[in-house]
C-alpha cells in the first residue's frame, strides 16, 4: 500500500526494492537519513525556535519494499499530518528540501520547492487508486529487513491463531473456499492440492516455494520477496502446518540476490521469534526452511525439475503423474505452490475464504499483482482483482502508450503466453478468458507492445528464448523450437512462403502437443497467438524460396 | 495380483495392476515406435514416439512411462500421432549428423528402424549439421557425438545396472551432449567397468566397439532386461 | 522447407499430350524418363544399371530422354514425365540443372540418400565457422594448407563451377515429388518403384524394403 492515512509524526519511506535501487534510491536514502540526523542545525535560528520536534528524532526515514511506480523510480513516500504524498525519481541533493518539508522546518511551501518540483506524483491517479493490495498489502509499509515491523503489521498473527485455533483440516476449508489458484501461471486450485497432499498416505511431506520467476517482465514475485518476505514464510508455515509437513524449501533464482538475502534474513529473524524451528509459537508445530538458490536455468520454474534441481540433480522435468503432491521432493508428497499464492494465504485466514473468494471473477477468485512493462507510460506493479479488463490495466492505470500512440497488444504470461491485439483490451483478466484468446494469465507478466513492433519479431524473440532456456530432455523442445526459430527469421526477413507458414503451424501444434513439460507445450504460444490476431504480419511471399 | 482391463485401439486387453500403457499395447498384440524407452531401464519419456491418445483427455501420455487404468481407450495409431512421430524422427534426423551410409551400425540401428516405421522418406526440415565431437580415448570402445540422440539409455544402464554412472548429461537445449566422468575423455574415467553396457544398449551408431566398421554394429539392447530380471527375479535363464 | 502435406502424383502430361505413335504398347504413350547425376558418387546409377533384364523391359516402356549413363544429351530436354536425381546440389551447375530440370519434369524422384539427405557431400557441411562457409574450407584445406607454395584456389568461371556455401538436399532447393532412398537404393527397390510409375500408379513407398536409408 503507498498511501497512508494521516498521521501526526511525519515519517519518510524509501522504496529499497531492486527496481527503485537500480535507478539511485541507495545514495538517496543514505542523503535523506543525513539530511534527518543532521538535525535543524543548518536550519535558520527562528525557525528552528519555532518547532517542538526534537532535533534528530523527530523524522523517521525508513527503507520499505516496492511502492510500485517502479518506471518513477527512486521512489519516496512522505507520509504527515495530510496524508501521503509521493516522490519520483529525486536525486539525493533534494533530499535536505523534502526533510526539511517533511519536518514542517521549510522556508517555502511545498508547492513552492524549486528542489521538488516536478518529482510530486499524484496518488489519486487511477494507477494508484485502482489497486486493491491483498498480497501487496504490507509492500512499501514494512522495512522488509526487520521482523517487528513485519509483526506490528499483523505478520505471524494468523500463523498463531491457526495454530491455536483451527485444526489443518479446517485451514484447508478457508483456502477451498477462497476459491484460490496457483499463481504461477497454471491456475489449479489450491484448496484441491493442499488437500491431495494431505490426505497422501501418512509420512514425511515437504513444502516449496516456487520463487524461480523467470518470465521476461515478470517481477511481481521478486517484489514481494523483498519487500514482504514475513508474509510469504507466514503463508508457508500456515501451508505446512495444512498438509502435515515439517520441512520446506524457498527456490530462489539467483539472479535475485537482494530477494535471497532478505529472505535468509526473514528466515534467520523468525526463528529467533521462535515463528519457525521446534515448537512455533507454543504449539507442537515445527516448520524447518531453506533457501535454495537456483543455477540460472528457467526450466526449474517448472515443478518437476525444480524438485530435482532441490535434490542436487540435473535440473529437466519428468513425466506427470505422479504428480510432486503424490511423489514429490525424496518421493515424499510434497506442496508446491509459488509465491503470490502462498503470500495471499495470511489474508484469506484473517478475512475468511468466503470474504476473499467474494473478490475478483466467477472463477478466477481474489487478486492479482501484475508487473506493468514495454510500451506503457507508467512501468510497475499493479495488485487488482481478478476480472478487471485487461483496457483498465493498460490504459487507464498504466496509462497506455508513453508517446500517446494507441497501444498495439500486450504480451502476458511470457514465453508461455501470448499476445493479446489492442481490440480484445476489454477482456476481463482472469484464468479462462486468457486461455480462450491464445495466451495464459501466466505469473503475471504484462508486456505492452507498441505500434512500431512487428509481431513476428516478437514472437521470434520469445521462440529463441524457448531455444536457450530447452533443458534438451525432449526432442519437440530440444530440437522443434530450433526449427521453428530458423522459421521465425524467414517471416521476420520476409521471405517465408506459404508454405513456410503451414510448416510452421504444423511444428507448432506438434511441439505444443508432444512435448514433455510446460514450457515445450506452451513455447509455440507466442507464435499461434500472433498467427491468430496478427496473420497479416507473416503475409507469405509469393514465389520466395523454398 | 489385480488386473486391469482396458481398450487399445478396439481390443480388450488385460494386463497386471501396475502395467505400463506400453506393457498394454503390446499385450494387445500392438506396438508403437520407442527410442529411449529399453525394458530394465526406468522410463524417462523423452523420444516421445510413443505417445498415445487417450479418450477423454486432452493431453497425449507416453505409453512408457504412463500407468495403464482400469476401463482406458486408447488408440496408438492416429493420423495425428502419425503426423507428430514423422515429425519427431525428422527432428532427430536434422538435429544431428546421421550418414547411415558408412555408420558402424548401418543395417541394424534403431534410429533407422523407427524412420521406416513412421514412413519418413525424408527430412522436411533442414539439417543443422552441428559441429560434434567423437571421443575414442577409450581401448576398446568409441563415442561418436554425431549420432547420438540424447536417449539416455547409456547413462541409465550404466548408472541403474552396472552401478557405475559414468555417463551423464551436460549442457543445455540443443547444446546437450553425454559425458564421461566429469567431461573428461572417457578412457580417463576411473569408474568405467569397460562392461560395455553402455554400447549394448545404445539405439544407434554412438557407442561402438572399435573393432567395428560400417554396418558391423550388432547391439544387444535386450540385455538391460536379462540383467535386471536375473537380479530382481533370479530368473538367469532367457 | 517443403509441405508438410503429400505432394499429389503429377499426371503424365507430356507423355499423354504426345502422339501415340511414339508408344511401344498399344495405348499407351512411352513415358520420357530422364536420370540425373548431381553431387554424388554415381552410385545410384551403378545401381540403376543393375536392374539386368529389367532393362530391356525398361526400354521398350520408356524413352530416356536425357541420363550419364544412356543417353548423350547435354542439355535437358523439354516435357520429361518422370527424372530419377541422384545426389545432393553442391555447387552451382547442380543447382542450375535442378532448377531446370524442374521446369520440364512432371515427376522429379530424389534418387538415393545423397539427393534426399545430401548425405557423404553434404559432410562437408560440418567444416564451417563464423565466416568462413565450408566450400571456402574445404577449398582452402585441399587447394592451400596441403598444397606446396605454388597452391592456389581454383578459379574458371563458366569452367569450373562454384561451390555453395552448404551442400544442400534437393528438396531445399525444388519440389520433390517422390523420395527413392537408400546408399545406393538396390535395384529391386528402384524397380519397385519404377514399375508403378509405367503403368500411371504411385509406388507405395512403405516398409523396410522400399524405405530404409543407408
Amino acid at each position: 500500500m503507498v498511501a497512508l492515512p494521516p498521521r501526526e509524526r511525519s515519517q519518510l519511506r524509501c522504496c529499497g526494492a531492486s527496481g527503485c535501487r537500480s535507478a539511485g534510491a541507495g545514495p538517496l536514502l543514505a542523503a535523506l537519513r543525513a539530511a534527518a540526523a543532521a538535525g535543524v542545525a543548518g536550519e535558520p535560528s527562528a525557525i528552528a525556535a519555532l518547532t517542538t520536534a526534537e532535533p534528530g528524532s523527530g523524522l523517521e526515514v525508513r527503507s520499505v519494499g516496492c511502492l510500485r511506480l517502479c518506471g518513477q523510480g527512486p521512489l519516496v513516500a512522505w507520509d504527515g499530518p495530510e496524508g501521503t504524498r509521493l516522490f519520483g525519481g529525486l536525486p539525493p541533493e533534494g533530499a535536505a528540501a523534502l526533510v526539511a518539508q517533511a519536518r514542517g522546518l521549510a522556508p517555502i511551501p511545498l508547492q513552492a520547492e524549486p528542489a521538488l518540483a516536478g518529482h510530486r506524483l499524484d496518488l489519486e491517479q487511477p494507477f494508484f487508486r485502482l489497486q486493491r493490495p491483498l498480497v501487496l498489502e504490507g509492500c512499501g509499509i514494512v522495512d522488509p529487513e526487520r521482523i517487528e515491523e513485519a509483526i506490528a503489521h499483523g505478520g505471524y498473527a494468523q500463523l498463531r491463531r491457526v495454530l491455536q485455533e483451527l485444526s489443518p483440516e479446517q485451514v484447508r476449508e478457508q483456502v477451498r473456499r477462497s476459491g484460490l489458484r496457483g499463481r504461477g501461471g497454471g491456475g489449479y486450485p489450491t484448496g484441491l492440492k493442499w488437500d491431495t497432499v494431505a490426505l497422501q498416505p501418512p509420512g514425511r511431506r515437504y513444502v516449496v516455494c516456487n520463487a524461480d520467476e523467470g518470465d521476461p517482465g515478470a517481477f511481481m514475485d521478486r517484489s514481494v520477496l523483498e519487500g514482504d518476505p514475513h508474509r510469504l514464510l507466514e503463508g508457508m508455515a500456515i501451508a505446512a502446518y495444512a498438509v502435515g509437513a515439517d520441512h520446506g524449501y524457498v527456490y530462489v533464482r539467483a539472479e535475485y540476490p537482494l530477494a535471497i538475502e532478505r529472505l535468509r534474513l526473514a528466515l534467520q529473524q523468525a526463528r529467533h521469534q521462535g515463528l519457525l524451528g521446534q515448537g512455533i509459537a507454543g504449539s507442537s508445530f515445527n516448520l524447518e526452511l531453506e533457501v535454495r538458490v537456483g543455477a540460472g536455468a528457467y526450466v526449474c520454474g517448472e515443478e518437476t525439475a525444480l524438485l530435482h534441481s532441490i535434490q542436487g540433480q540435473r535440473g529437466t522435468p519428468r513425466s506427470r503423474p505422479p504428480y510432486p503432491a503424490q511423489a514429490g521432493l525424496w518421493g515424499a508428497p510434497t506442496l508446491i505452490n509459488n509465491v503470490e499464492t502462498l503470500a495471499a494465504v495470511p489474508v484469506i485466514l484473517r478475512q475468511g475464504g468466503d470474504w476473499y473468494a467474494a473478490i475478483g471473477s466467477d472463477k478466477s477468485r481474489g487478486t492479482k499483482v501484475f508487473s506493468l512493462s514495454g510500451a506503457i507510460r507508467h512501468t510497475g506493479l499493479v495488485e487488482v482483482p481478478m476480472g478487471t479488463s485487461l483496457r483498465t490495466v493498460v490504459e487507464i492505470m498504466g496509462g497506455g502508450d508513453p508517446d500517446g500512440g494507441a497501444v498495439k497488444a500486450v504480451q502476458t504470461g511470457g514465453p508461455s503466453g501470448g499476445c493479446i491485439p489492442a481490440a480484445l483490451l476489454d477482456t476481463p483478466v482472469d484464468f479462462e478468458s486468457l486461455l480462450a484468446l491464445g495466451s495464459m494469465m501466466g505469473s503475471g507478466g504484462m508486456v505492452v507492445i507498441g505500434q512500431g513492433t512487428a509481431m513476428p519479431e516478437v514472437a521470434r524473440h520469445f521462440m529463441a528464448f524457448s531455444v536457450n532456456e530447452s533443458c534438451g530432455k525432449c526432442v519437440p523442445c530440444r530440437a522443434g523450437t530450433v526449427q521453428l526459430l530458423a522459421l521465425l527469421d524467414r517471416c521476420v526477413e520476409r521471405r517465408a512462403t506459404a508454405a513456410d507458414l503451414e510448416a510452421l503451424e504444423a511444428l507448432c501444434a506438434m511441439v505444443k502437443a508432444t512435448s514433455l513439460c510446460g514450457l515445450g507445450q506452451a513455447a509455440p504460444n507466442p507464435v499461434l497467438s500472433t498467427l491468430r490476431h496478427f496473420r497479416q504480419e507473416y503475409g507469405a511471399v509469393p514465389g520466395a524460396g523454398p | 495380483m489385480s488386473v486391469i482391463t482396458l481398450q487399445v485401439d478396439g481390443h480388450d486387453v488385460a494386463v497386471p495392476a501396475g502395467s505400463t500403457l506400453l506393457q498394454a499395447i503390446q499385450a494387445a498384440g500392438l506396438s508403437v515406435p520407442t527410442l529411449c524407452h529399453l525394458d530394465g531401464l526406468d522410463p524417462v519419456a523423452a523420444c516421445r514416439l510413443c505417445l498415445v491418445e487417450v479418450e477423454g483427455s486432452q493431453r497425449l501420455l507416453p505409453a512408457c512411462a504412463s500407468e495403464a487404468t482400469e476401463g482406458q481407450v486408447i488408440h496408438t495409431d492416429t493420423a495425428q500421432l502419425q503426423g507428430y512421430r514423422r515429425m519427431a524422427v525428422e527432428l532427430f534426423f536434422a538435429e544431428g549428423n546421421h550418414v547411415c551410409a558408412f555408420c558402424v551400425a548401418n543395417g541394424d540401428c534403431e534410429l533407422q528402424d523407427v524412420a521406416v516405421a513412421v514412413g519418413m522418406d525424408h527430412s522436411r526440415f533442414p539439417y543443422q549439421d552441428p559441429q560434434r565431437s567423437v571421443d575414442a580415448s577409450h581401448p576398446r570402445f568409441s563415442l561418436d557425438h554425431n549420432r547420438c540422440i540424447l536417449c539416455t539409455r547409456c547413462v541409465r544402464v550404466c548408472d541403474q545396472i552396472e552401478g557405475a554412472h559414468v555417463w551423464d548429461v551436460a549442457e543445455r537445449g540443443s547444446d546437450c551432449r553425454i559425458v564421461a566422468g566429469l567431461d573428461q575423455p572417457w578412457g580417463e574415467v576411473d569408474a568405467c567397468t569397460s562392461c560395455g553396457k553402455c554400447v549394448d544398449v545404445c539405439p544407434t551408431g554412438a557407442l561402438f566397439a572399435k573393432e567395428n566398421t560400417t554396418a558391423e554394429k550388432h547391439p544387444h539392447p535386450e540385455r538391460a532386461h536379462q540383467l535386471r530380471r536375473a537380479r530382481e527375479q533370479q530368473q538367469w535363464i532367457r | 522447407m517443403d509441405t508438410m502435406t503429400q505432394a499429389p502424383l503429377p499426371a503424365q502430361a507430356h507423355a499423354q499430350a504426345q502422339s501415340s505413335t511414339l508408344t511401344g504398347g498399344p495405348g499407351r504413350p512411352r513415358l520420357r524418363l530422364a536420370t540425373v547425376w548431381l553431387a554424388g558418387c554415381s552410385g545410384c546409377h551403378m545401381s540403376f544399371l543393375d536392374l539386368d533384364e529389367f532393362l530391356f523391359e525398361l526400354a521398350d516402356a520408356v524413352e530416356i530422354v536425357y541420363s550419364p549413363v544412356a543417353s548423350d544429351t547435354k542439355i535437358y530436354p523439354e516435357r520429361v514425365d518422370v527424372c530419377l536425381v541422384e545426389g545432393a546440389v553442391a555447387n552451382v551447375d547442380n543447382l542450375e540443372l535442378a532448377l531446370s530440370l524442374r521446369q520440364r519434369t512432371a515427376l522429379v524422384i530424389s534418387f538415393g540418400d545423397c539427393a534426399i539427405s545430401a548425405n557423404v557431400p553434404g559432410l562437408r557441411n560440418l567444416f564451417s565457422s563464423p565466416g568462413r562457409d565450408s566450400a571456402r574450407t574445404v577449398l582452402e584445406r585441399g587447394y592451400l594448407e596441403l598444397a606446396d607454395a605454388t597452391g592456389q584456389l581454383p578459379h574458371a568461371p563458366g569452367i569450373v563451377p562454384e561451390l555453395l556455401p552448404r551442400v544442400l538436399p534437393l528438396h531445399e532447393v525444388i519440389p520433390v515429388d517422390l523420395y527413392l532412398p537408400g546408399c545406393p537404393p538396390s535395384a529391386e527397390r528402384i524397380r519397385a518403384a519404377i514399375a508403378p510409375l509405367l503403368v500411371g500408379e504411385r509406388p507405395r513407398m512403405e516398409g523396410p524394403e522400399m524405405l530404409r536409408f543407408g
